[in-house]
């Protein structure tokens, strides 16, 4: 019997060690943040990423994580970390972003993700900032002579489920008197088969999503993007509710790069800048001047950090949507001086 | 079967009860305790609020005003269906391939082999992608419509069926009708006289087909209108390719199945057959295969519990069925995860251990008594 | 439809090996064409009919798949459309079998597979002398080394998260585990369900039907989902963890049910015998019904095992990558986009290379097991 209660302790203790305990870090600084601690501690971020949509998050040819989501992973890990490798992408389907991020297992989540009212009001989660905005736009095919989305009664989409797109469809059919089929889809893989094949009249999904959809079409040139954009769509990063000190830390990396941007700071002149700037502004961002490192509970060097490891915002944009990539202009999400929302709050 | 246990193993199983309830109710807690800390509430009330979204097929109405509860019966319903037709195909073409599996014919037999091989050594995720690809392909757009003789549609849409209306409701035809199908078979049963009615009972559906077909108002043809193909009964071409896809995996270990039942009946009783000089398409179909078929029905239940619980993977290929409507959009649009999943597990478990108790039924009725 | 019990007597599989010279060879073959294909009608019919499924089926996949396709070049470029772009197979198979391993550490991925081999081998083969020995070292010694190696941490061996894994390595790994956890637990529930307690035998049936009765889909699901929920907090547990626990659960209810049929298979002689020579209940079960059961159920075990392997593709819905999540990720690299039937066409090559393995080594011993069965 003595036998049977220590074989049952062993297998305890195996168990024990499978589970292993990732202890509350609740240590006492200035700025209280735990998860920015727990990621000092851990030495790593967990970032959580789409399973893989182009332009956004995907792998590459190497099987390196790569895309405009994984660009603010990378530099909020700079930021913190002082090292965009020290990042563990955590692919994630659109139906279970949400717990995972309330679970605690990541300490982001960006993942062309739509921030909308409900969320961030019923899910106990706290949306740090928008990094890319656009809206619900089609994409249909060139011989069925549709110019206007109202022109698509009776026609059938595909679109991505565990969105808020269908809804948005089934609004704007109800507000135009149209009828438009939606044929529902768990991966984009999937869907854009689908519409390849011509089980569907169009693609829909957010402006960026459809570009990634259309250069992934046989012939590209078969296929046109619609003029209407029927909702709005901000995408951007979503961090737990109850942790400020680190949705500060995720927001201002986002207008870090924007802000290096709006200076004319990138990968390139970067060094030369910091050289030889005299110039308040570029002083103040490159941390030269000020503390403003120190108030988000990092270093003065942070934002270097950022545009040195993945460039600043116009850089991130044209890697992966310019016209050598996705070819999807930049519209809204041009600065705020050129015509678009990416807006800066004052650095001072 | 074994001895009385002893009396320590008794006790010993009240600890384990006792174990099992600790562990449970700790869990329990410790799940209250989170919920309670993430400000979130577990409730079906959610189950009431109105969807707001397109299913695309549907065989019980859906409007987008319709609740979440009714998408659940929608899907539900829309799973059951595929279910059912996987299983009747499954059934006829696993028969098929098992008995092509022992032909004489080296060609058909080892054509058998190689598909069962092929079928059952890949994982059937990759399979429906691959069915839904090909018959996607094989069809045409819905601009150049097949039409089959009987206006029926074909093309890539789907399969479009002339719909019959029916007159205004309340009718009391297609309850007539429906009550004589459903007394088919217990007239097929009844003497009268020592003579039983058999064959003859097959009168009833014809007259139930006539009850159906004199209420019939209007016939709606289906036409192509705009985009797609507008009237009739559509069947979309996902239905086809996750039955496609189920039912042909399914079929390849029930071929297996038929086989080796078809082995382990006695060959005294083939030699017997053989010796009364019946033919090898009656020794088959009179001799082996009714007593094969008794073997046959405790495997061929846990393959059928396995075809609908892959009919979940109809959401890879868009069919909506409960895991892409209920646990997609509705656990999406809804935030409630857990009721979802939940009500989910709780829906296939109960489909299956109905299949179940109802196969275990069949399987006493045919199983040989006291042998 | 003419259908006959193939004979089974050793003289017939015998005469396969005894086919003397080539001419002689030719000779029963065409024989043997004319006796098996063409003997009568209805038969010529059917393999009329077969040949032409072949010559429907077989030349255009050959020409996608062979005459027309790429392997050159490194870039999409390389490929022009009219065949199967193998040239994408190759530029990422490496990701197909290591998923984000770093390259400068995938030797050690290399060496555990050998050690499987290595130790997997002789627990396989056909004559071997203290097999059990060996089942205990595949299942004891060789994680810990597969384990050091894949994870490292240690001197020598920088760290690996399991995040960076995947591919069939990934498949494997779950596989391996699931397997090695499962065959206990499941041998422990069917002897739940057989045994003569009727708390015990409630909990064993209630666990297996209720795993039984659910899509693997929810499972894996809920181990995402709802796992991290149930523990008390502070506590995680890796994601790989978790689907590895998740797979064993179910597989367990399943090896459950195929050992039972086993046990079923005992004849209660043996264990009424075994009672009466005063041996205890578990000796009972150890020594006497289990070995006898175990034998006659491993071709069962073994299609378990090749039906969890199909079934690790779907952990893609916990976030990890796959062999198939591998192909899935590739087909929406930005640079190769619009491949996805070479991906997938892969992906099943590679699989039906690896089950029909295991599986016909399932089918051998069940043969061998038919021999050495008294009839």
């Amino acid at each position: 019997m003595s036998g049977v209660i220590l074989k049952f302790l062993g297998c305890c203790t195996v168990l024990s060690c499978l589970v292993g305990f990732a202890g509350e870090a609740r240590a006492q600084s200035t700025i209280k943040s735990p998860t920015l601690e727990a990621v000092k501690q851990r030495g790593q971020l967990n970032c959580g990423v789409d399973t893989g949509m182009p332009g956004y998050a995907f792998q590459n040819s190497s099987g390196q994580w790569d895309g405009l989501d994984v660009a603010l992973c990378r530099a909020v890990a700079a930021a913190v970390l002082g090292d965009p490798d020290k990042v563990k992408y955590v692919g994630l389907t659109s139906k279970v972003r949400f717990t995972v991020l309330q679970s605690g297992e990541i300490d982001m989540l960006i993942r062309d993700t739509t921030l909308t009212f409900t969320r961030n009001t019923q899910l106990g989660l706290n949306e740090a900032v928008i990094n890319f905005y656009t809206g619900e736009t089609f994409m249909v095919r060139k011989n069925l002579n549709v110019a206007h989305v109202k022109e698509l009664d009776g026609a059938t989409i595909c679109v991505i489920t565990g969105t808020t797109l269908e809804r948005d469809i089934a609004d704007y059919g109800r507000a135009n008197h149209v009828k438009i089929n939606t044929l529902l889809f768990d991966r984009p893989e999937e869907a854009f088969a689908a519409a390849n094949a011509g089980r569907c009249d169009g693609y829909t999904d957010d402006g960026g999503s459809v570009a990634a959809a259309r250069s992934g079409m046989q012939h590209p040139d078969d296929w046109v993007i619609l003029p209407e954009v029927i909702s709005r769509e901000p995408l951007g990063a979503f961090v737990r509710q109850g942790d400020e000190p680190w949705s500060n830390i995720v927001k201002w990396t986002h207008y870090a790069m924007v802000e290096a941007e709006a200076l004319d700071i990138s990968q390139s002149n970067l060094d030369e800048v910091k050289k030889t700037t005299t110039e308040p502004e570029a002083r103040k961002f490159l941390g030269l001047e000020g503390d403003f490192g120190k108030m988000l509970g990092l270093d003065n060097d942070w934002s270097y950090r950022i545009v040195k490891s993945v460039g600043n915002y116009g850089e991130v944009y044209d890697r992966y949507f310019g016209p050598k990539a996705l070819g999807l202009p930049r519209g809204l999400n041009e600065l705020w001086n050129h015509g678009g929302l990416q807006y800066v709050l004052a650095w001072q | 079967m074994t001895r009385r246990p002893s009396r320590r193993a008794t006790a010993g199983q009240w600890l384990l009860l006792l174990a099992v309830v600790a562990v449970v109710w700790a869990l329990l807690r410790s799940a209250g305790h989170n919920l309670a800390q993430r400000n979130m509430s577990l409730g079906f009330g959610f189950l009431g609020d109105q969807a707001g979204f397109d299913i695309p097929f549907h065989l019980v109405s859906w409007t987008t005003f319709d609740t979440y509860g009714r998408a659940l019966l929608v899907c539900s319903l829309n799973a059951l269906l595929v279910s059912v037709m996987g299983v009747v195909a499954s059934t006829a073409l696993g028969l098929l391939i098992g008995v092509m599996r022992l032909s004489a014919n080296w060609l058909v037999r080892n054509t058998a082999v190689a598909f069962i091989e092929l079928i059952r050594n890949t994982p059937q995720l990759v399979q429906i992608v691959f069915w839904y690809a090909a018959v996607l392909q094989a069809l045409p757009s819905a601009r150049q419509s097949l039409a089959v003789p009987g206006g029926i549609l074909l093309n890539i849409r789907g399969l479009y069926l002339p719909r019959m209306i029916t007159g205004p409701d309340g009718s009391f035809l297609p309850w007539l009708a429906m009550l004589v199908l459903a007394g088919t078979p217990f007239a097929w049963r009844l003497r009268i006289r020592d003579a039983r009615i058999g064959v003859k009972a097959l009168l009833l559906p014809l007259l139930a087909a006539a009850l159906f077909l004199a209420d019939v108002d209007r016939i709606e043809w289906p036409a192509l209108k705009g985009f797609n193909v507008a009237g009739g009964i559509g069947l979309p071409p996902e239905l086809v390719a996750l039955w496609a896809g189920l039912s042909i995996y399914s079929a390849a270990f029930i071929a297996e199945i038929v086989r080796s039942s078809i082995q382990a009946v006695p060959r005294g009783q083939q030699e017997a057959a053989l010796s009364l000089g019946l033919k090898p398409r009656q020794r088959l179909l009179l001799i082996v295969l009714p007593q094969a078929l008794r073997l046959m029905v405790p495997p061929l239940t846990s393959q059928y519990l396995n075809l609908i619980k892959n009919s979940s993977l109809g959401a890879a290929i868009a069919y909506p069925e409960i895991f892409e409507i209920f646990a997609g959009t509705v656990l999406n649009q809804s935030g409630r995860e857990i009721e979802t999943i939940i009500i989910v597990m709780a829906i296939f478990l109960v489909i299956n251990l109905l299949t179940s108790a109802l196969m275990n039924w069949y399987n006493r009725r045919v199983a040989l008594v006291g042998r | 439809m003419t259908a006959e019990i193939p004979a089974r007597s050793p003289a017939h599989r015998l005469a396969g090996h005894t086919a003397g010279s080539l001419s002689r060879g030719i000779r029963q073959a065409m024989n043997a064409l004319r006796r098996n294909l063409f003997n009568s009608i209805g038969n010529t019919i059917l393999s009329g009919m077969m040949l032409a499924l072949f010559w429907l089926v077989i030349p255009p996949f050959v020409d996608w798949a062979v005459t027309h396709a790429t392997i050159a070049g490194i870039s999409k470029s390389a490929c022009d459309g009219s065949g199967a772009c193998w040239t994408f197979i190759k530029v990422r198979l490496p990701s197909f079998f290591y998923g984000s391993f770093p390259p400068t550490e995938r030797w050690r991925v290399d060496l555990a597979a050998l050690l499987l081999v290595a130790f997997g081998i002789p627990v396989l083969r056909d004559r071997v002398a203290r097999r059990g020995l060996w089942v205990v070292l595949l299942l004891t010694v060789f994680p810990v080394l597969a384990g050091v190696l894949l994870v490292g941490g240690v001197p020598g061996l920088p760290y690996v998260g399991t995040h960076l894994w995947g591919g069939l390595l990934l498949n494997t790994t779950i596989s391996f585990v699931a397997v090695a956890g499962s065959l206990p637990l499941g041998m422990a529930l069917a002897l739940g369900r057989r045994s003569g307690l009727p708390i015990v035998r409630m909990l064993s049936i209630g666990f297996i039907e209720l795993w039984r009765g659910v899509p693997l889909l929810t499972v894996l699901f809920m181990a995402t989902v709802m796992l991290p929920l149930f523990l008390p907090h502070g506590i995680t547990i890796d994601n790989l963890v978790r689907a590895m626990v998740a797979l064993t659960l179910f597989t367990s209810a399943y090896m459950a049910e195929v050992v039972r049929g086993g046990l079923q298979g005992v004849p209660s002689g043996q264990e009424e015998a075994a009672y009466a020579l005063g041996l205890k209940w578990w000796q009972v079960q150890y020594c006497v019904v289990l070995p006898q059961a175990l034998r006659l159920v491993v071709p069962g075990i073994v299609n378990t095992v090749v039906d969890l392997f199909k079934d690790t593709t779907l952990v893609t819905i916990v976030g990890l990558f796959d062999m198939l999540g591998a192909v899935n990720q590739a087909i929406n690299d930005p640079a190769w986009l619009g491949l996805a039937k070479e991906g997938y066409a892969f992906a099943a090559l590679l699989f039906f290379v690896c089950c029909f393995a295991m599986s016909s080594f399932g089918r051998r011993f069940e043969r061998r097991l038919e021999r050495s069965t008294p009839r």
